[in-house]
């Protein structure tokens, strides 16, 4: 492997990391938003949530990336590589964290939630101040395993020709015809990305009892 | 509509590819659950470097995307001189990977078990794979039962991924028909339904076991 491998190797690893990144950036507050409304019991809406997430959680996200990117234009939405990478990623990984969410909301006591209406508290104040600080604290370690889960998951869109580490390091291995050496290399820059992920969490774990001690 | 008649058409192939995907999740399921029983007792070893060891095959694993590893068996192996179908390497990375994965839902139910009952099981005498097969395994099973199956919906999930390597799972038979006809929409909302099935099996197949576990504990 030469130099110039390890770098498009690499390039490949900044692919990896914008995607997850974007689609965790999207995915955890819709997921968020989708755990409101069946906590809430909206009529309908709630029964459609929870038929998107039982669909999507059993769907492969190779099946789901082919199915964005090629079935959309059929419906008139035809989407780049990089945009459909990112919806599909966005749909699977809102789903697991919608249950995510979910769980922390079913747990949370009820009598918090009615102590700051009898505070007359407003509907969006209770949820920003005393429900969500709460759930947030509750959810983080599993969110952060998802996001673990999500990044070894966007090997998937590479069937729609983005090129993130697995598809550099494969093209890398056909052209040196040594697969070796470069999926060994992607492997240590998958373990580098997860743990990178698992010290942020620390880091924010840490700062949350800081601030819980101060309170 | 009638991109779903084309479907029916095709009905052949597509059940080809959901019997393959079937077989190559029962296949996956009982040797990961098999192997991971024995990677967990390595990983409950009292010899520091067999626990080292399984720990180490487990994280690597765990750090690596099933797609990654998959490429790994599939032109790995041939470098070393063992070449082998594309099935068979499926197969093979399908079982390896989960294996661990099983491993480390078994270990964390065997950390649960109470000391006492191991050490009953010692005193009346059973040991090495007796002691495993009769005393601890049994109940670790039934209290990873609800993990185990949502590790077995995702060997599903992971069985699309052997498209890559052109094992004609569900997914590979629906881009082909889709790359046929042009029906995109039809035939990959078919294979996620048919994934939703497959799913929907393993949950109401673990809602009856765990039923079972519960009749078992009282």
């Amino acid at each position: 492997m030469t130099a110039y491998d390890y770098w498009s190797i690499t390039r490949g690893a900044l692919a990896t990391i914008s995607l997850s990144l974007v689609s965790i950036l999207l995915g955890v507050p819709l997921g968020l938003a989708l755990a409101l409304i069946r906590w809430a019991r909206v009529p309908v809406l709630s029964r459609l949530v929870y038929g998107y997430v039982s669909v999507v959680r059993s769907c492969p996200t190779v099946t789901l990336t082919l199915l964005v990117y090629f079935a959309l234009p059929q419906l008139g939405l035809s989407l780049e590589p990089t945009g459909a990478a990112i919806l599909a990623l966005t749909v699977s990984t809102s789903a697991f964290n919608c249950e995510i969410w979910r769980s922390a909301l079913v747990e949370f006591p009820r009598d918090q939630y009615d102590a700051a209406r009898a505070f007359a508290m407003s509907r969006w104040v209770r949820l920003k101040l005393i429900v969500f600080p709460q759930i947030w604290r509750a959810s983080l370690p599993a969110l952060v395993n998802e996001m673990t889960l999500q990044i070894k998951s966007t090997p998937a869109v590479a069937v729609i020709g983005i090129v993130d580490i697995t598809r550099a390091a494969l093209r890398v291995g056909a052209n040196t015809y040594q697969p070796l050496p470069p999926f060994i290399f992607a492997l240590l820059l998958y373990g580098v990305i997860v743990f990178a992920l698992l010290r942020v969490q620390r880091a924010l774990e840490r700062r949350q009892r800081v601030s819980g001690a101060m309170a | 509509m009638s991109d779903f008649l084309i479907i029916w058409g095709q009905r052949d192939v597509v059940l080809a590819g959901l019997l393959n995907t079937v077989i190559l999740l029962v296949i996956a399921a009982v040797a990961s659950i098999v192997l991971g029983a024995v990677l967990a007792a390595l990983l409950m070893s009292k010899h520091k470097a067999v626990a080292k060891g399984a720990a180490l095959y487990v994280d690597a694993m765990r750090c690596s995307p099933f797609l990654l590893f998959v490429y790994l068996i599939y032109f790995g192996l041939p470098t070393l001189g063992i070449s082998l179908s594309n099935w068979v390497s499926g197969a093979i990375a399908l079982i390896l990977y989960n294996t661990a994965y099983m491993a480390e839902l078994m270990r964390g139910a065997w950390l649960e078990l109470p000391a006492t009952m191991i050490e009953s099981g010692k005193a009346f005498g059973f040991r090495g794979v007796s002691l495993l097969r009769y005393i601890i395994l049994p109940p670790v099973l039934l209290r990873a039962m609800p993990l185990i199956s949502s590790q077995l919906i995702q060997i599903v999930k992971d069985s699309a991924f052997l498209t890559v390597i052109a094992v004609s799972e569900l997914t590979h038979e629906m881009t082909s028909i889709q790359a046929t006809y042009f029906i995109p929409f039809a035939a990959f909302v078919t294979a996620v339904a048919l994934y939703w099935g497959i799913c929907l099996t393993i949950e109401a197949a673990n809602g009856m076991l765990d039923k079972y576990a519960e009749q078992r504990r009282s």
